[in-house]
């Protein structure tokens, strides 16, 4: 125990230390560091070690982030200045993070990492003009399904149209037996009523982003759609909390149909029965009046605006783009390559489960770009869920997600009055 | 032996039992062998005890390194807060100067406001200050302990004000006393005050959530609720990372629990 | 204690300056502290509420406008706000009495004069207080599971058919109920055990030969004696049921259906997911404002009825 004025003495020589433990948490201004999630976190370190790294630039440090804490981490991350060089960011974020100057555009000198590329993916990526992120990998939303129990119904495969896809729906759903359900939509989830309103040619915002298009006749439709599913019985007015485990009560024929993306395919086949491998197929998403649209999904490998090592981190870019890498990548964690030459190269066009997401991908559209957007979707989806469960119908359920989102965008439209806006 | 004593006794044991239920089968799955614990009906016990989770831990996920952060920054507050509340709470009790009452009126009423409320711009205030994702930020909480300087308050008007004049008369400076007389006397309490800072900052789980970005400085609480909103079916490593960070607090608490519970009375019980 | 110089009437005034001085050394690192740390801050909340404070300003503060009270317009126009003051009033309407009486029960059982190895109950009960809430959290998803959890499969056994507890919108409150419960009892306890060894035994006694039950006594003896501790009790659990936060993130993600949102939940995601640190600010003032408002009305009650 010591006298008072060493205990002054003692928190004053504690100040030199507060910039040492304030320093603590920030990284060597040295190394090149990447922020990465999930799969392709764990694949980096191999990925690295093939891709001949010159023993002159900065060392790289990977950092992996959790998928669920990502956004907030990115957030967080930028709102105290401790953001890295380079990252892998969600192509649905790139709108916001552009939006708030947290990324460095692709320089001319790295122009030709966006060729040969799916045109609505670059396209997410490109705001006011300019690109701000290059495609990683990709991936996209379609229908995962029951062949056998389609072929007990009289069909090869999910038709393309609308009509024709309720009508085998409706089949599937007779064949399927008492308590079972021809589709899953999951009611928390949104991807299912955006995919069916790409499809229907929904452009969802208008005015630069600034005002909701809910109301337009194209998402009405989608929207009709999507309530007529539930309300016919075809799918179970269920979230995705409920459904204890989706390889299971696919497996056991709860529903036959349902939407996701290329990972669901390694998931399946690990985790459904042996006998059940050849009953499971991929197709793409219906339309109005013939195939449909998606939405273009998957991750850029972005640079950080007043990061550290500029050159040094688009040359990492590009080596991670490279379609040698985007070949080590494919393998180590299944992603579909973003480059569309490694597709052939893969041979992934000879995988009968993979081959329509390509079919997909080249018929993908945008989601709009502006920051609001998963929250505008999310107050969407809150919107249908009532809707389907009858607190509203078609029309009063547009025109409410049309309020919440004009009310989500009114920053954003002081900020275009004022030029200040992408 | 009465049959009220026995079954006053097996009453409250039950209670008890059901109480650390839970404590004892999180111990329990953390030896259990990956998968063993999703199955229905659920295992009480390990089929073959293994320590393969605990080495998954602090191997794979380098689980070393959250705990030497959360030992690091618990430390770290409690000396630091010892440091600040101590002499406040002393100079509040015995040392008459201007404006204290005034002041310790508003501290008591400043009990009442949440300590969220200030949290957002106390985010951006340690922006401006650079800080942000750093240990420097996690332990700025701990400072503005009013509780501290209530608790330790509390018991210095306890002692005699005899006692503190004849040792200024003798001639010895208010420093002097603190240290000489004072601090023997608060012993029971400045044990009090650091366990309770310790296990609060050990616990401690929004705030650093917020302040810290980098994985890498992440305390344990944080790193097990990032972890456990990925790992949704990963039960027994789960248990063990709950186990590493419930332990050291329990056992701590087991060692010094009379003075904690002391400690307590003496803060609340006055109101 | 080495003596420095002898003093007369004349150093009683100096001495009285040194402890001027003294008190004030002592006590300014604390309060520049909370000055600093928490003064400054919450007032600063009460400004950003009223600014449309958010991502864009973050960027560029010229971004930022003086919105009036704009936000808290918008709070209560949005649905979202009001479910989160429903469940957190739920929690704090339904939890708070079934917290009190569990630990005012608790204490009872551990004062019974009739009870042998005191020490080791009181420790039991006591545990999961101290205990990090993150992990049990974890632990109590689990022990949740509709199908692998413990607490379905013990009631399996008294035929009751598994409960989806963090799945189905309406078991999910009772679910977080019973773990906040589980988790804070014990802090109560230890303060009416304290209260309950006040209650002067000779009462208690004389009531007993006057023939009154357990109950009798209880209404009449005890609860009067301990009133203020009640009191005590019941404000510190609302205004903890009111800072629920970290059970529906870990557990529910303020889910199913949003049934699990609580006030500071809220604010969290507007403020840290959201990043409109405006509105954040403003629901973080009406949260005080709640916590005051119920603490008042608690204090006049209790005064009313003539117990302090």
């Amino acid at each position: 125990m010591q006298l008072t004025r060493r205990h002054m003495a003692g928190a004053l020589a504690a100040l030199p230390l507060a910039p040492l433990l304030g320093g603590c948490g920030t990284r060597e201004d040295d190394a090149l560091t990447i922020w990465a999630m999930g799969n392709e976190a764990a694949s980096l370190p191999a990925l690295l070690g093939g891709i001949a790294w010159p023993a002159d630039a900065p060392p790289i440090a990977v950092q992996p982030l959790p998928w669920t804490a990502a956004h907030e981490k990115l957030l967080t991350g930028f709102a105290g200045g401790s953001l890295p060089s380079v990252g892998q960011v969600g192509n649905s974020w790139i709108a916001e993070l552009a939006a708030i100057g947290a990324l460095a555009p692709v320089p001319a000198y790295a122009r030709r990492l966006l060729h040969d590329q799916f045109g609505a993916v670059v396209d997410t990526n490109r705001i006011a003009g300019k690109t701000w992120g290059v495609p990683w990998y990709v991936d996209t939303r379609l229908q995962f399904y029951r062949k056998d129990l389609f072929a007990r119904a009289g069909y090869d495969g999910p038709p393309p149209d609308w009509a024709g896809w309720k009508a085998a729906l409706h089949k599937v759903k007779e064949q399927a037996g008492d308590g079972n359900y021809a589709l899953l939509y999951p009611l928390n989830e949104y991807e299912q009523l955006t995919t069916l309103a790409l499809s229907a040619g929904a452009r969802m915002l208008h005015d630069e982003g600034g005002r909701g298009a809910f109301s337009e006749p194209e998402f009405k439709a989608a929207l009709a759609f999507y309530k007529s599913l539930f309300d016919e019985g075809l799918a179970p007015r269920v979230s995705m909390a409920q459904i204890s485990n989706v390889w299971t009560e696919f497996g056991r024929g709860y529903f036959s149909l349902f939407l996701s993306g290329p990972w669901t395919i390694g998931d399946l086949k690990r985790r459904l029965a042996p006998a059940l491998q050849d009953d499971w197929g991929t197709a793409v998403n219906p339309g109005p009046d013939g195939i449909g649209s998606a939405a273009p999904g998957g991750s850029s490998l972005v640079v950080f605006a007043d990061g550290a090592h500029d050159k040094a981190a688009w040359d990492l870019v590009a080596r991670l783009t490279a379609s040698v890498a985007q070949l080590a990548l494919h393998e180590a964690t299944v992603d579909l390559p973003a480059r569309r030459s490694v597709w052939t190269a893969a041979g992934l066009m000879r995988d009968p489960a993979v081959a329509p997401f390509r079919v997909q991908l080249e018929r993908a559209t945008a989601l709009p770009k502006v920051p609001e957007w998963e929250r505008i979707v999310t107050e969407m989806q809150i919107v249908a869920e009532r809707m389907v469960r009858g607190q509203f119908s078609v029309d009063e359920a547009a025109r409410e997600i049309d309020a919440r989102a004009d009310r989500l965008l009114e920053k954003r439209r002081w900020m275009l009055e004022k030029g200040r806006a992408l | 032996m009465s049959l009220r004593r026995w079954s006053v006794t097996l009453l409250t044991a039950l209670v008890a039992l059901v109480t650390i239920a839970p404590l004892i089968w999180m111990v329990s799955v953390s030896f259990m062998v990956r998968g063993e614990a999703a199955q229905f009906p659920p295992p009480l016990w390990p089929a073959s005890p293994s320590l393969e989770n605990y080495r998954l831990l602090f191997g794979t996920f380098g689980v070393g390194r959250f705990l030497f952060n959360s030992i690091l920054v618990s430390t770290l507050a409690t000396g630091l807060a010892l440091l600040f509340t101590i002499p406040a709470g002393y100079a509040f009790a015995k040392l008459r100067f201007t404006g204290r009452d005034a002041i310790f009126r508003m501290l008591v009423a400043a009990l009442v406001v949440p300590g969220q409320i200030g949290m957002l711009p106390l985010f951006l205030e340690l922006k401006a200050m650079g800080l942000v994702n750093s240990y420097a930020g996690a332990l700025v909480p701990w400072l503005a302990g009013i509780f501290g300087i209530f608790l330790v308050r509390q018991y210095c008007l306890s002692i005699p004000d005899e006692m503190l004049e004849a040792a200024r008369i003798d001639g010895a400076s208010e420093g002097q006393i603190l240290r000489q007389i004072v601090l023997p006397i608060l012993t029971p309490i400045i044990v009090t005050l650091a366990l309770y800072v310790f296990l609060s900052s050990w616990n401690d789980f929004m705030w650093p959530l917020i302040i810290l970005a980098d994985q890498h400085l992440y305390t344990l609480p944080v790193a097990l609720a990032a972890n456990s909103r990925q790992n949704v079916q990963d039960y027994e490593i789960m248990m063990a990372g709950a186990v590493v960070t419930t332990l050291p607090v329990l056992i701590l608490f087991l060692a010094l629990q009379r003075y904690y519970l002391s400690g307590l009375l003496t803060g609340s019980v006055k109101g | 204690m080495s003596a420095q110089r002898r003093t007369s009437e004349g150093a009683s005034a100096v001495g009285r300056a040194g402890e001027v001085r003294a008190g004030w050394a002592m006590a300014s690192p604390a309060l520049a502290a909370i000055l600093l740390f928490f003064a400054l801050p919450a007032v600063a909340s009460l400004f950003l509420s009223f600014t449309d404070f958010d991502i864009y300003a973050l960027a560029d503060l010229g971004n930022l406008r003086f919105v009036g009270l704009a936000n808290y317009e918008r709070l209560i126009q949005n649905p979202l706000f009001w479910k989160a003051m429903t469940n957190t009033l739920l929690f704090v309407a339904v939890g708070t009495p079934l917290i009190v009486a569990l630990s005012l029960f608790a204490a009872m059982l551990v004062n019974s004069r009739w009870l042998k190895w005191r020490p080791v109950w009181r420790v039991a009960l006591f545990a999961p207080y101290v205990t990090t809430l993150v992990a049990t959290a974890v632990v109590w998803r689990y022990l949740l599971h509709t199908r692998y959890g413990l607490l379905n499969y013990l009631l399996s056994f008294f035929g009751v058919p598994p409960i989806d507890w963090l799945g189905s919108p309406t078991a999910s409150l009772p679910a977080i109920l019973l773990f906040v419960g589980w988790k804070t009892f014990g802090y109560n306890m230890i303060i009416f055990l304290a209260a309950l060894q006040t209650v002067p035994r000779e009462l208690d006694e004389a009531a007993r030969i006057d023939g009154a039950g357990w109950l009798t006594r209880l209404r009449h003896v005890t609860l009067p004696a301990i009133a203020p501790t009640m009191l005590l009790v019941s404000v510190l659990t609302v205004a903890g049921m009111f800072q629920l936060f970290a059970e529906p993130y870990v557990m529910t993600q303020g889910g199913p259906a949003q049934s699990t949102v609580t006030i500071l939940y809220f604010m969290y995601e507007e403020g840290f997911k959201w990043w409109n640190l405006g509105s954040g600010a403003a629901v973080a003032f009406l949260l005080f404002l709640c916590i005051l408002a119920v603490t008042l009305v608690q204090l006049r009650i209790t005064k009313r009825s003539g117990a302090i």
